[in-house]
């Protein structure tokens, strides 16, 4: 998805291997990387890319936005860049205008609610919020008496308990007890939070994909160098073998993940057949993602698991994803009963549908 | 490592419309009873006029030249058929292999004559043809094989056997490689010829094998001095090596190569009902996620093949994934089975479907190519070798 001849696409690369740099950020325990990433992806409008000039936005289309987020995938990128990117597409639904600053968007299960009380204020709690503690607004979609509704929320008047990912990266539990937003809107007329959570579902695929893209080449790279039994390990027919299925998960990843990306840029349309991409995407994703991990650290060996190397930056982070905007096992359940329902016949001209 | 590239490639607007004049023609002919839709490929007696029938729609050769019977399609209306017909279980034994791989290769190494006397008949439907690769002391080390092309006055004389065969008790002609000189030491691919060969010809006898399966599509077929004459060479003498893989993507990559099973897992769902069971619901979701990722990898090699690339590596990714996971489909939909209703209506369907596609399921990993053989090209691809 990686496209040389595009601007924004290289534009993120560029300031993704110039700040982001995997090996060094590994050695920098105190996390002075952070400011200076985040200032230059701020002033090359991406954190809000998403969303329209006249929003606060830099305006860029979803095809673009996505192929960003495939390449931060890429780079096991560890700010919240697909989460901004994300909450403004969220306000924007409701045509709310996206502040300055780093966000995050809530829920990010699909089993968790927000609810608007009679008096505008908004209750509930919702687990596993990624970056939610640096986050300075927080985007939520929240139910009410009369449907669903969009709100802009600053997280200063939130209770917001720590956690951490798989992966070791903010995903904490942030209650809302009668907090009054900054903005809500209604959500538009076929908006649900199921919608937030397939885009955020494909979000996660594409970072996933990118992630075992790099997983392969940085275990290919390594079988190439590592010498055992008097030859590189990737002489060896079956670690050849493992290799190949590497690349088998990471190619199925990838194809599941920008065909979903790809089906939602083009069409305003929330059929079954964008229902199957989303879903699908998010379900091969985490299912290569658990096969590709494995194989990527078998293939590295004692080194691989520790923490001075960082195979774990993407092995971590690819089988954290899984867990946001809805498991694996969630969105198979719901694919399924989808397809129960539409019964056998119609089962090929949904999957042949595009 | 060259980075693999999957882009989401989307069938054109003609492509849809000719999807729905197969399917219009597929329930026509199910409706004639050509074909039990319910049973996947066993040998059909009408297959002859089906093949015909496919042929006057001019869904054979569909990417060749008009001028030897094609009809200048694309690879992406090619994909739509293919795959239309698959799901069908149509019986498209007979020409097949002629449309996906013999054709192109008289195509691209045939002399004129023989592309304008053979071609159009293909594409009419009138040819079955086989593969002539496997001989019993050669399966997937092609380049160990040892029957015999020795050159005689306007021709060549053939002397060995061939094994594993499919559909040579039908076909009309093989494409076949045959030993013209020793392997050399620097080169143990040299030596290898590739010929087209009449199974009419005096000297060749068709011996069945059964499979288990019940099918017998299987054969041995034996060469005593079976004459095959001059212009029936294809490519460079020695050389076959050279033309072995160019032709492999397009071989690889198709529908059939994740497809082969997938009777299984439309039945389970019927079993199963509008409302199946949290259990019964997750096993179809995943299936069919893998599924649609699967058909998005293979659309998008379809695309690259389209584009006129030659995706090698990209297509033997496609037939090691695809065939691994068609092999395992009719496993995953029998776990499920367990907990279908007693009364489904159509239990004995998919359990007589199950019995099948379980038998078939070893061969997928094998045929044309084994998963060993892909894994080794893939890892070239990445470097490794």
């Amino acid at each position: 998805m990686a496209d040389a001849e595009n601007i924004v696409v290289a534009t993120a690369e560029k300031i993704f291997a110039d700040l982001a740099d995997p090996q060094s950020i590994n050695h920098d325990r105190d996390g002075r990387w952070k400011a200076p990433l985040w200032q230059a992806l701020s002033e090359a409008g991406l954190p809000l890319a998403w969303v329209d000039e006249k929003l606060g936005g830099a305006g860029i289309d979803l095809a673009d936005g996505f192929a960003v987020i495939n390449s931060a995938g890429r780079f096991a990128l560890a700010v919240p860049l697909a989460e901004t990117l994300l909450a403004g597409w969220l306000l924007q639904q409701a045509g709310i205008a996206s502040p300055d600053g780093a966000m995050t968007i809530a829920p990010a299960r699909p089993k968790d609610r927000i609810t608007v009380n009679a008096d505008g204020t908004l209750s509930g709690r919702a687990r596993g919020v990624p970056f939610a503690k640096g986050a300075a607004h927080i985007a939520v979609v929240a139910h009410g008496g009369d449907g669903v509704s969009i709100a802009l929320v600053e997280t200063a008047g939130l209770r917001i308990d720590a956690g951490l990912s798989l992966a070791n990266e903010p995903s904490d539990t942030v209650t809302f007890d009668k907090v009054a937003p900054a903005t809500i809107k209604r959500a538009p007329a076929d908006f649900d939070q199921d919608r937030l959570m397939l885009m955020g579902g494909v979000v996660r695929g594409l970072q996933i994909a990118g992630a075992l893209d790099q997983l392969l080449e940085i275990s290919v790279r390594y079988a190439g160098e590592r010498v055992a039994f008097e030859k590189p390990i990737g002489k060896f027919q079956a670690v050849q073998h493992n290799l190949a299925r590497l690349a088998g998960e990471s190619a199925a990843a990838s194809a599941a993940a920008t065909s979903a990306a790809d089906a939602i840029a083009r069409t305003e349309a929330f059929d079954d057949a964008i229902f199957l991409e989303a879903a699908a995407a998010k379900i091969r994703c985490a299912e290569a993602a658990e096969k590709g991990a494995a194989i990527a650290h078998q293939v590295h060996g004692a080194i691989g698991f520790t923490t001075e190397h960082i195979l774990h930056r993407f092995s971590l982070r690819a089988l954290a994803w899984r867990d946001d905007f809805g498991s694996e096992s969630h969105w198979a359940v719901a694919l399924g009963q989808r397809v129960a329902a539409r019964g056998a016949d119609e089962l090929w001209p949904l999957v042949a549908s595009r | 490592m060259t980075a693999l590239r999957f882009d989401p490639i989307r069938l054109p607007g003609e492509c849809e419309e000719l999807r729905k004049e197969v399917r219009a023609f597929l329930a026509e002919e199910i409706a004639a009873g050509t074909f039990n839709p319910y049973q996947p490929l066993r040998e059909d007696a009408d297959a002859r006029e089906f093949s015909r029938r496919v042929g006057e729609r001019g869904w054979i050769g569909m990417t060749w030249p008009k001028k030897y019977g094609g009809h200048e399609r694309t690879f992406l209306e090619r994909y739509v058929v293919t795959e239309e017909m698959r799901v069908a279980n149509a019986p498209v034994r007979r020409f097949f292999v002629a449309d996906r791989q013999s054709g192109p290769i008289l195509l691209r190494y045939a002399p004129e004559h023989i592309k304008m006397d053979i071609l159009p008949r293909i594409c009419r439907g009138e040819l079955c043809f086989a593969i002539g690769m496997s001989e019993p002391n050669s399966g997937s080390d092609l380049f160990a094989a040892k029957t015999r092309a020795t050159k005689t006055d306007g021709g060549w004389l053939i002397n060995g056997s061939k094994i594993w065969t499919t559909s040579a008790h039908m076909a009309d002609y093989m494409i076949a490689i045959f030993r013209t000189s020793p392997a050399t030491k620097e080169n143990r691919r040299h030596g290898l010829t590739q010929f087209l060969v009449n199974m009419k010809s005096p000297g060749i006898k068709v011996n069945p094998i059964g499979q288990i399966t019940g099918q017998k599509e299987f054969n041995e077929v034996v060469f005593t001095d079976a004459f095959v004459p001059d212009d029936h060479q294809l490519g460079e003498i020695d050389g076959a090596w050279k033309q072995a893989t160019s032709e492999l993507a397009y071989e690889r990559s198709g529908p059939e190569r994740f497809l082969e099973t997938y009777y299984v897992l439309t039945e389970l769902v019927r079993a199963v009902g509008p409302n199946p069971d949290t259990r019964s619901a997750e096993g179809i979701g995943r299936l069919v996620a893998q599924l649609h990722a699967m058909r998005r990898m293979s659309v998008s090699v379809a695309g690259m093949l389209h584009a006129g690339k030659e995706p090698v590596v990209e297509a033997s990714i496609v037939k090691d994934v695809g065939t691994v996971w068609e092999q395992q489909l009719p496993h995953r939909v029998r776990d499920l089975a367990a907990f279908v209703e007693e009364d489904a209506g159509n239990r004995e369907t998919l359990e007589n479907q199950l019995t099948f596609a379980i038998r078939t399921a070893p061969k997928l990993t094998i045929q044309g190519g084994t998963t060993e053989v892909l894994r080794g090209i893939i890892a070239r691809g990445l470097g490794l070798r």
